[in-house]
């Protein structure tokens, strides 16, 4: 069995009145990746804060790497690598001026080489020596995750690592993220993003006002919720009705003449649909794909529409 | 000074080096004023010596006080922006942190104001002070700058954002005006006069202007210390709670 890298029992912490993290337990593996899944104001960045010694929760025991976060922090820091919400790149420094920064608080052996190498595998060697005042959004996520490997450390957090991000540099920072489990690294991210958890986790857990309300694979998390399926909309009852004989273990709405069936929402699938209904001469009159999101995570787990969760 | 603290120092220096708005306000708008002073106005005040002689000690604390805004505003700015967090993390201490503006501020300091006394010879300034004399005043100077520097670091730490932290410094930048710096208190109006007369600057002007004409007053020295040590133990006591609060 692998060891636990992480771990939270009864974690507690309040802001005044409001309780922000309303007793949290979870287990991460060492080399995994473990996903929080959760609307603004769940109490993710606090989850980190607390996870990574910036803050102390007042009740409950986190260990990291093996060591308590509030009585060992040092050992706990010299484990971990952060990065938070909003980069923390200097800006009146050129990203390689800030990755020796961290090279040299870390005193890293051969910095240099450190950083030119971390400059080429983040794709920023050609702009190493602009300041980072002049990097896009993408950049200076990606300068802000080369400064917390510098040193390597064994477990990273990166809080919201893709808000903000358009798809594509989404996609390079998925790609990294796996190339640093790939080399044995455990991560711990935050996420508003039921996809991103998916491609990227081995174990998910959705917290929801302080409290964890499923926890599991991002597989047993889409059992528990309704999967994709693709919505028909008709012109009159008749064909509705046709249609639902047609196909078993769809739902059907009268009220609105629609009909629901359960599918991936794949091309093939969708021709193979198209196709059923061409040939019994049903005329659906719209069409639409349905993949489960953050909503449907939260509707099927709490019973309510997650209202705070951003458009995307 | 521990490495950290030298590491960050180095990169405060950067920035300061970087940012010519910084240069300009700490290096020459204090001459650029001193220029002002002594070529327009200087030949209307009667000062009882040459203008550029009784002008130069207070032009001195003058650029030690407009080189303070950027400080304020750099300060703040490490802890809105993120990079606080990330020392934390990686265990530097705050003292690192704070010692690398403090140092710098004084570095910058120092060198508008040996800008400023070059410029002060070239327009005649004559000191008559000995060997041990500069000594003295290189060592008020040294007391002011740090003193100052503390202060306006707890400022720093303690505005919500970098400009309410630069617009905080502006009374100190303001104060050298009301002192015996430009003419003597005793030349100016009731209620002005008397708060000239007792705020810091003036001992510390007139400490300096006493050294550096050859002719120490021990009073003076006495009162500027006491207030070098005064300002810069609530600066720091200031910057060191409020750091650990706000952290």
């Amino acid at each position: 069995m692998r060891t636990s890298d992480i771990a939270a029992s009864g974690l507690w912490k309040a802001f005044g009145d409001k309780v922000v993290l309303d007793g949290i337990d979870f287990d991460v593996a060492a080399g995994s990746v473990f996903s929080m899944l959760g609307p603004n104001g769940a109490g993710k960045t606090t989850t980190v804060n607390v996870l990574t010694t910036l803050l102390k929760a007042d009740a409950g025991t986190v260990r990291v790497g093996g060591h308590d976060v509030a009585t060992e922090t040092r050992e706990v820091r010299a484990a971990i690598g952060v990065t938070g919400q909003f980069a923390a790149v200097d800006e009146l420094l050129t990203g390689r001026e800030n990755l020796r920064l961290m090279a040299d608080l870390k005193r890293v052996r051969s910095a240099g080489q450190v950083v030119t190498g971390l400059l080429e595998r983040f794709d920023l060697a050609e702009s190493a020596d602009k300041l980072a005042s002049t990097y896009s959004a993408g950049m200076r996520r990606k300068l802000d995750l080369a400064m917390t490997l510098v040193g390597g450390p064994r477990i990273i957090f990166l809080d919201e690592p893709t808000t903000g991000l358009d798809p594509r540099s989404r996609r390079t920072m998925w790609d990294i993220v796996r190339e640093l489990v790939a080399g044995g690294t455990t991560v711990f991210l935050t996420t508003q993003y039921l996809e991103e958890a998916d491609h990227l986790a081995d174990r998910i857990a959705v917290l929801d006002q302080g409290r964890l309300v499923a926890q599991g694979t991002p597989g047993e998390l889409k059992r528990q919720i309704p999967g994709s399926h693709v919505r028909l909309r008709f012109t009159s009852i008749h064909e509705l009705d046709a249609a639902a004989r047609l196909l078993a273990g769809a739902t059907q709405d009268d009220e609105n003449l629609t009909l629901r069936v359960p599918g991936d929402g794949g091309v093939k699938s969708l021709q193979a649909l198209l196709s059923l209904l061409t040939e019994h001469s049903i005329d659906a009159d719209e069409l639409s794909v349905h993949t489960p999101d953050l909503d449907d995570v939260f509707l099927a787990l709490t019973g309510r529409a997650n209202t705070e969760v951003s458009a995307r | 000074m521990s490495t950290d603290a030298l590491i960050m120092l180095r990169r405060n220096f950067k920035h300061t080096a970087r940012n010519p708005v910084t240069v300009f306000n700490a290096v020459l708008l204090p001459v650029v004023i001193m220029l002002m002073f002594v070529y327009m106005l200087g030949n209307a005040f009667s000062v009882g010596v040459k203008y550029i002689d009784y002008a130069t000690p207070g032009m001195i604390l003058l650029a030690v006080a407009y080189g303070l805004g950027a400080t304020a505003a750099e300060v703040n700015d490490d802890m809105t922006k993120g990079i606080i967090n990330r020392f934390r993390v990686m265990d530097v201490s705050r003292g690192a942190v704070m010692t690398g503006h403090v140092v710098v501020t004084m570095l910058r300091s120092l060198i508008s104001i040996a800008a400023i006394i070059g410029v002060a010879f070239g327009l005649g300034f004559r000191p008559s002070a000995g060997f041990g004399d500069w000594l003295a005043a290189v060592g008020v100077i040294v007391a002011a700058c740090f003193a100052t520097s503390w202060l306006t670091v707890a400022i720093g730490l303690a505005a919500k954002t970098p400009q309410s932290a630069a617009m905080a410094t502006v009374p100190l930048v303001l104060l050298p005006f009301f002192s015996s710096a430009i003419v003597p208190a005793a030349k100016m109006g009731q209620g002005v006069r008397q708060f000239a007369e007792y705020q810091p600057f003036t001992p510390i002007i007139e400490s300096l202007r006493g050294l550096l004409a050859g002719s120490p007053s021990a009073g003076y020295v006495i009162a500027a210390l006491a207030w070098c040590a005064g300002i810069g133990i609530v600066g720091y006591v200031w910057a060191v709670t409020t750091f650990r609060k706000r952290v």
